[in-house]
C-alpha cells in the first residue's frame, strides 16, 4: 500500500510505510488554479510517483520526496 | 452481608498437574483451592469465596465458547455477587482463558469480574476493555501484590463504590473516557504541564494519544504492468448523493462502489462526504482527491495490469480509531479475496 496524503506527519504517526506527500487537504491530488491539463498532468506525476513507490523495496516507513 | 464470590484458576494451581494435565475438562469446587486461599483473606470476611471452577489452559483453549457457557452457568448455580479469574500472570493460554471468562460471566450475568495478567500477556490486550485487569508481574512470585487488589477493586464493584483511575486501583486502562472536576480550569492546566515539560519535570497527560500499531513493509510490486491497483479513500469521494449515508465527522461505516466503465470522476456523478474540509474542489470534480482518471489513462497505456472494478471509501474525520481498524480490516480482507496486488490509500 502507499498513502498519499498532505500531512506527512499524521501518516508516519498511523504507520503508513510508504509515503507521497500531497497538494492540500481539500485537493490532495489537484490544485484549482492551475489549468484543467496542468492540474492532470501534476496528478499524473503524483501517481506516477505512487506506483514508483510500490515497485520500491523499503524497510521502514520512507516518505517518496520529489527529488527521489 | 458477606458477598458471595466464585474463583477460577487452571489445573496447575489447582495442584492437579501441569502441561499434561492440561487437557482436564472443568470441575467445579466447593470453597477455596490453591490461590483462592489469599483471594478470601484479602476479602476480610466481606466476601468469601463459595465455589472454584478449574480448567486446564488446553481444554478451555479448544472449547472457549461451550467452556464459557459452562461455567457461567456454575457461576449462577452459586449465586455469585462477583467473579474473579487468576492471577493468570504472563501465561498465555491461561491468561486469555482468565480474561475470556471475566468477559463471558460479566457478559451473561451481569456480575462484576476482575482478574489479573502481565500486561503484556496476550489476554491483557484482548479482554481489558470487558473486565478488569489489575497489572500483574510476569510470574506467580506476583501473587502476594497482585490478589490484594483484585479482592479491593471487585469489592469496590460489588458495593457499587466508585472505581478509581486505572493509576489509583492498579488495572489496565479500559479505554474508557469520563468527566472529571478541576479546581482548575483546561488553561491553566495546560500552562502548569508545559512549565513542567520545559522544567525537565514528570508531568501527566490528561488524554493519552492513542498508539498505533506498525505492519512491517510489504515487498514491492515485481511487474506492475500485471498488478491490479485498487483505490481506497479516507476523503469520503462517493456518488453523487451519497447513497450509503456515510457520516460527515466520525463515521460508521465505508461505501463500495463499482467503477467499472468510468474514466473520469465527474461533478454531479461523484461528491464528497467528507467534513471539516472545504468542500468545494472534491465536489467539482473528485479525481483531485481519488485518481480514476488518470489511472485509466495508465491502465490503457499498461503501466499497470488493471484499475480494481470496486474502490472502497470512508471519512476520516473524527473517526473512532477501533472504527478505522475495523473497516480496515474488512476492506483488506475483500481486496485480498479480489486478488488485489497494491492499493493507493489516499487521504485529505
Amino acid at each position: 500500500m502507499v498513502h498519499m496524503a498532505t500531512i506527512v506527519p499524521i501518516s508516519l504517526s498511523v504507520g503508513a510505510n510508504r509515503i507521497i506527500p500531497t497538494v492540500a487537504i481539500p485537493h490532495p491530488l489537484g490544485n484549482p488554479t492551475m489549468t484543467a491539463a496542468e492540474e492532470k498532468k501534476l496528478r499524473r506525476h503524483l501517481v506516477d510517483k505512487a506506483l514508483k513507490a510500490l515497485e520500491t523495496e523499503v524497510t521502514e516507513q520512507t516518505v517518496f520526496k520529489d527529488e527521489d | 452481608m458477606t458477598y458471595r464470590v466464585v474463583h477460577y484458576i487452571n489445573q496447575f494451581f489447582a495442584g492437579i498437574g501441569g502441561e499434561e494435565k492440561a487437557d482436564i475438562k472443568p470441575e467445579v469446587r466447593e470453597g477455596v483451592v490453591g490461590p483462592g486461599m489469599a483471594l478470601n483473606a484479602a476479602f476480610k470476611g466481606e466476601a468469601e469465596v463459595v465455589a472454584t471452577v478449574i480448567c486446564g489452559d488446553n481444554y478451555f483453549a479448544d472449547n472457549i465458547d461451550d467452556t464459557s457457557d459452562f461455567i457461567a452457568s456454575k457461576v449462577k448455580e452459586f449465586n455469585a455477587d462477583g467473579f474473579v479469574a487468576g492471577p493468570g500472570f504472563n501465561a498465555g493460554r491461561y491468561g486469555t482463558a482468565c480474561g475470556a471468562i471475566c468477559c463471558a460471566v460479566g457478559e451473561k450475568l451481569g456480575i462484576p469480574t476482575v482478574t489479573a495478567l502481565y500486561p503484556e500477556n496476550p489476554g491483557a490486550e484482548m479482554y481489558k476493555k470487558g473486565t478488569y485487569v489489575i497489572v500483574a508481574a510476569d510470574s506467580a512470585r506476583g501473587m502476594g501484590k497482585a490478589v490484594p487488589a483484585m479482592a479491593s477493586l471487585l469489592l469496590k464493584q460489588m458495593k457499587g463504590e466508585a472505581i478509581g483511575t486505572p493509576d489509583e486501583e492498579g488495572y489496565i486502562e479500559k479505554g474508557v473516557r469520563i468527566n472529571m472536576f478541576y479546581e482548575k480550569v483546561g488553561a491553566e492546566r495546560a500552562i502548569d504541564m508545559l512549565i513542567k515539560k520545559l522544567k525537565g519535570e514528570p508531568f501527566k497527560t490528561e488524554y493519552k494519544m492513542p498508539v498505533f500499531d506498525r505492519v512491517d513493509p510489504r515487498p514491492a510490486i515485481k511487474d506492475m504492468s500485471k498488478a491490479k491497483i485498487a483505490l481506497v479513500t479516507s476523503g469520503g469521494i462517493v456518488p453523487f448523493g451519497n447513497p450509503d449515508h456515510i457520516a460527515a465527522s466520525s463515521a460508521q461505516n465505508f461505501g463500495e462502489y463499482d467503477i467499472t466503465g468510468v474514466m473520469d470522476l465527474k461533478e454531479g456523478e461523484y461528491q464528497t462526504a467528507h467534513g471539516g474540509y472545504d468542500q468545494t474542489y472534491a465536489n467539482q470534480d473528485a479525481d483531485r482527491v481519488l485518481p480514476v482518471d488518470v489511472l485509466r489513462d495508465i491502465e490503457k497505456e499498461g503501466r499497470i495490469g488493471s484499475l480494481h472494478h470496486l474502490f472502497y471509501t470512508t471519512v476520516g474525520n473524527g473517526t473512532a480509531v477501533a472504527n478505522s481498524k475495523k473497516f480496515g480490516v474488512e476492506m483488506g480482507k475483500r481486496l485480498k479475496a479480489a486478488g488485489v496486488d497494491a492499493v493507493i490509500l489516499t487521504s485529505t
